[in-house]
């Protein structure tokens, strides 16, 4: 699986995003890359990629993080130093970026540095069982307000169609083709569909590109 | 039913709402329950409704007033600091006799608190929490799947009593996210004659309002409502019982802590502790009947709370104080784990000091 220098992770609220950025950081580090991740979500206070600030320690992964996230103070803060993303071309970077155009429009101030180098990949994160993105023509919806938003098209989807911790193999198998659609729509490629690692095994050779999702962070 | 969906807890409010034929949603944003305006500022100009985020707590608990009157099924929602705004509003409601549903998602308390979840507005939801002599139907759902149904629930008990109705949750519910069967059927249909609809110059015109100068009235419609809240005493108790048939200690305990009191019964019944929940659906009308017949088989009662003890008391109303009844919490946000429940249950059975 190829990757860009910098890759972008955008989608509907609640649609995986932090997960997956999370997951995708130690994959990068473990290609060696130099990972840095950004978070750039002003829209929620909770679940943050802070939380998982002990596993990036552990792996020699950077985060770059409002020293506001998951603090409990409710203050939408965008951190400074996101800008070192920008002049240090030697770091692999992802940007977590916050849920809707809403979550989005925080991004568009990066949006042409970003461009200008043009070495960058931004996902949409796809949950056909979340309740406002049930077919391919809602997310298409919601893909369009969010390049309003930040001034950057989307360059693939990820499928990360769950039910939360009850997801079984075949409810991934019934997203294929949704997902299917929304690439046609949007004329993006699918580069992957996030999984949970358990689900790995099940799916091998009947989903393409899976993307075994193994930190995963609960509440109760 | 329909397809299984991935909801937060209060998107499952907010769908669920609209689902129950509310098309009126008045509210003004606060951490933990903002996604129930979010998800009606996204829905509602898809189906026809009205998302209005007011200037106000206070103009928003007003503009439900407003809507209630006319018969129009109509919600706001809050936490903590921001129901205490509603209040005058929510008396308001209560004394004009019309149905509307308010969300309390609740926070740390008091004063401005903290964002992570707490039970602190017990007291306030369900003894009032406003002034004057009125009371209103308090549901506590205690998964995501149950802020859904207890939603309409809630719109159908509002209805048909003319009385508000509040989904007490907690900031946890409605952060969470579970998979989600919603219905497909229509709301339930009540007959509204009282309703400010327009007379068209061919009926006497009906009359919305909580003032009453003269006190032999006011007293009148104070005892009537009264007669109608011991019809929802009688009839609308809703709870669940969890492995009480055998049990010796219960544990009563509502919302997001039944659900860590679970997993300790669990635990408590393995090592041969027998211990069951009465889970109160229904915080008002509150399950006393339950309860006191719990109280002659039982030797013990434990309220799992997340605040200093205040659903307490009302198990010691219920149970006629006939045995003990022993406290655990966590308060200021703080969830209690299962670990200390059994802890907790395990000294009781042990014979442990109150």
């Amino acid at each position: 699986m190829q990757h860009k220098r910098i890759t972008l992770f955008a989608g509907h609220y609640g649609s995986g995003k932090t997960n997956i950025a999370v997951n995708y950081a130690m994959h990068l580090k473990a290609l060696g890359e130099n990972v840095v991740v950004a978070d750039l979500d002003i829209v929620n206070p909770y679940f943050r990629t802070r939380d998982s600030l002990e596993d990036f320690e552990k792996a020699g992964i950077r985060l770059i993080s409002s020293e506001f996230a998951s603090s409990n103070v409710d203050l939408p803060a965008l951190p400074q130093d996101v800008y070192s993303i920008l002049d240090n071309p030697t770091e692999c970077a992802i940007m977590d970026i916050g849920g809707d155009d809403r979550g989005a429009y925080a991004l568009g101030r990066y949006a042409d540095s970003i461009k200008s180098e043009n070495n960058y990949e931004m996902l949409f994160i796809f949950n056909k069982y979340r309740p406002l993105t049930p077919t391919a023509q809602d997310a298409a919806e919601i893909m369009a307000e969010i390049e309003n938003a930040c001034h950057i098209k989307f360059t693939a989807i990820v499928n990360n169609s769950n039910l939360g911790g009850l997801t079984t193999a075949e409810d991934i198998l019934s997203s294929v083709g949704e997902t299917q659609r929304l690439s046609e729509i949007t004329g993006l490629p699918v580069k992957m569909t996030s999984v949970r690692s358990d689900l790995v095994n099940n799916l091998n050779g009947k989903v393409e590109n899976l993307f075994p999702l193994t930190l995963q962070k609960k509440i109760v | 039913m329909g397809e299984k969906v991935l909801m937060k807890g209060n998107e499952a409010i907010a769908e669920s709402a609209i689902r129950a034929g509310c098309m009126h949603y008045f509210g003004y944003p606060i951490t933990p329950q903002t996604e129930i305006a979010a998800y009606m500022a996204k829905r509602m100009p898809k189906v026809g409704g009205v998302f209005l985020q007011a200037e106000s707590e206070i103009a928003a608990i007003n503009m439900v007033l407003g809507v209630a009157a006319t018969g129009k099924r109509v919600m706001t929602s809050s936490s903590s600091p921001g129901v205490s705004l509603k209040s005058e509003g929510i008396s308001y409601i209560a004394g004009s006799d019309v149905p509307a549903l308010i969300v309390n998602v609740q926070r740390g308390g008091p004063g401005l608190g903290g964002i992570q979840p707490s039970q602190s507005d017990y007291f306030q939801a369900v003894k009032g929490g406003s002034h004057g002599d009125f009371k209103k139907v308090v549901l506590a759902p205690a998964s995501v799947q149950e802020m859904a149904d207890l939603t309409a629930t809630a719109f159908d008990l509002a209805d048909k009593y003319r009385v508000p109705a509040m989904i007490l949750a907690d900031g946890t519910l409605g952060q969470m996210m579970e998979p989600v069967e919603l219905p497909d059927s229509a709301p339930k249909a009540f007959d509204k004659p009282w309703a400010l609809t327009g007379t068209k110059c061919q009926r006497k015109h009906n009359i919305c309002n909580s003032l009453y100068l003269k006190p032999e009235e006011l007293e009148k419609t104070n005892f009537e409502r009264f007669a109608r809240y011991k019809e929802i005493e009688e009839n609308e108790v809703l709870f669940e019982e969890y492995l009480m048939d055998d049990a010796e200690i219960c544990v009563v305990s509502f919302g997001i802590t039944a659900r860590v009191a679970k997993n300790a019964i669990v635990e408590a019944r393995a090592k041969g502790i027998k211990v069951g929940m009465i889970r109160p659906i229904t915080l008002w009308p509150f399950p006393e009947k339950v309860l006191r017949a719990a109280a002659d088989k039982c030797k013990a009662f434990l309220s799992v709370e997340m605040n200093m003890g205040q659903m307490i008391e009302d198990i010691k109303l219920a149970t006629e104080c006939k045995k003990p009844v022993y406290l655990c919490n966590r308060t200021g946000g703080m969830i209690p784990s299962p670990e200390e429940v059994l802890a907790k249950i395990v000294e009781i059975n042990e014979g442990g000091d109150r």
